[in-house]
């Protein structure tokens, strides 16, 4: 499903992705773990388009289509969805409405019919359910007022309604209490957790490995992939911290 | 009917406008004169349209009488100069709301200019603008509040906030005050900023593309000039011009 070979970039000049090499199938969840600054969140703005992380080397794949030459929204239209550390505030625009223009821009541009309005409310109520979180919350402007958890949940709402292909989720977890945390958990398990779709998570904690458990763990550092290993490589990084695997 | 002079930019009401685009339709129609009688309510939507090579000069003088409330709202968008200009004398305790947007592009010139006398006790004011410009576009808003000495309680508010598309539009904001009572509040604020690229590129990755990302940016940012238009049919057809509108900025 993702395919990264060799990726290189820069930030204001700085070499951040120094090399690195990724292959996702469908099906799998993979979590990217690594030190501060080791570039986890680079590589997630990098394949979500984010102006200014610009590629100065190597390749992204989505299912056989390059990435890197796609606008954020056809990367969005492609099933891509990108979970923030810090979502956006935006005063003024309810979720609601900024949810259903776009799932319903996503849909012309597969050439798929759009959802009309009842469509869309029948399916907010439910993907809202399942994160337990209240209808009012989205009828409000998005992101404005939300505490840190609540923003991570009108995340994994949003990727709910959007029913991406692969989710890559930047730090998901941080901010979340730990009933929240099962919530989200089983929120991605049951949204992502299907033969056609992936994850990558990107994390510093092996507790949100705890609900989602990863079929592959890696460790980013210094801009590279120096170790994949399965579940349990997290658990060996949580107890000798990174300094001993990265290098 | 002697000729009136045109007015040059020395004239301040006059300093941003479009002088050459006016003298021609020179000599303008007189201001419109209205009277709002004790107690009542006055209320008026001015939707400026106009085609693209037209001038578009309106002058409205309104008296609120005792108690009395006048609400206008103004959608400035069309011409290549639109002036729609308020002047307003409140009586004891009455109370005037402007709510106004101004959306421009091209070599537009849009100006909405005010004068709010309060000339009495006790009355209270609101002034809301929001202009959105694009290419060379100016958008100005000049709005004057004048208290007079003894027009104690006086409460005066003015928000005026302007979003730049392209660095090359001009956007004047000029609130202006003249206060000889001692005992009055007059708040003004005025902004002028860019779309934030970080909001952008967040609705981005949920698959809106960039002209429909910002066109739902600007209809938040433009919601508050009419959400005080009481009839909610009267108020979806200004939002909706408004919108079109904002569509052919994007």
């Amino acid at each position: 499903m993702l395919k990264i070979d060799n990726l290189t970039n820069e930030i204001d000049g700085k070499a951040i992705l120094k090399g690195l090499s990724l292959s996702i199938n469908a099906g799998e969840i993979h979590a990217i773990m690594g030190p501060n600054g080791a570039g986890k969140s680079t590589l997630a703005y990098t394949l979500g388009g984010r102006p200014g992380y610009d590629v100065t080397g190597g390749t992204a794949e989505m299912d056989g289509a390059n990435l890197l030459e796609m606008a954020p929204h056809e990367r969005a239209a492609a099933g891509l969805f990108l979970g923030f550390q810090y979502p956006v505030e935006i005063p003024g625009v309810s979720n609601l409405q900024f949810l259903r223009e776009s799932l319903n821009s996503q849909r012309r541009a597969r050439a798929e019919a759009p959802l009309s309005g009842g469509e869309f409310i029948k399916l907010a109520k439910e993907k809202a359910a399942l994160l337990g979180m209240d209808m009012e919350m989205l009828k409000r402007p998005v992101n404005v007022g939300f505490s840190g958890g609540e923003k991570k949940r009108a995340e994994m709402v949003q990727m709910g309604i959007l029913d991406p292909k692969l989710a890559i989720l930047d730090e998901t977890d941080s901010g979340l209490d730990i009933d929240a945390l099962k919530i989200v958990g089983a929120g991605i398990n049951t949204i992502m957790r299907k033969p056609d779709r992936a994850v990558l998570l990107i994390t510093h904690y092996q507790r949100l490995l705890d609900y989602v458990k990863p079929d592959f763990v890696h460790v980013l550092a210094d801009g590279r992939i120096t170790r994949t290993g399965g579940a349990e490589l997290a658990l060996e990084l949580e107890r000798e911290g990174y300094r001993e695997l990265a290098a | 009917m002697s000729a009136l002079p045109l007015p040059t930019r020395r004239d301040e009401s006059w300093r941003y406008g479009d002088l050459d685009a006016l003298a021609r339709v020179w000599p303008v129609d007189a201001a419109e004169r209205i009277v709002v009688s004790a107690g009542e309510t006055f209320s008026r939507i001015i939707v400026q349209d106009a085609a693209s090579s037209e001038v578009a000069i309106r002058h409205i003088e309104i008296t609120i009488g005792r108690d009395a409330t006048a609400i206008v709202h103004i959608l400035n968008t069309g011409g290549d100069y639109g002036r729609i200009a308020v002047d307003v004398t409140l009586e004891e305790g009455a109370h005037f709301e402007l709510g106004g947007a101004i959306l421009g592009s091209g070599t537009q010139t849009l100006e909405i200019v005010t004068t709010v006398n309060h000339a009495h006790p006790n009355a209270t004011s609101n002034q809301i603008v929001r202009s959105v410009l694009a290419g060379r576009a100016t958008g100005s808003y000049l709005g004057k509040v004048m208290v007079a000495r003894d027009a104690q309680k006086t409460d005066a508010g003015q928000s005026v906030k302007a979003m730049l598309l392209d660095r090359t539009a001009t956007a004047n904001a000029k609130p202006e005050l003249e206060i000889y009572a001692d005992d009055v509040k007059c708040a003004h604020g005025a902004t002028v900023g860019e779309l934030d690229k970080q909001a952008l590129f967040y609705l981005a990755s949920r698959g809106l593309p960039p002209p429909q990302a910002k066109a739902l940016m600007l209809q938040a940012f433009i919601a508050g000039a009419f959400a005080k238009i009481a009839d909610d049919a009267e108020r979806e057809r200004v939002e909706t011009a408004a919108i079109a509108a904002l569509e052919k900025l994007l």
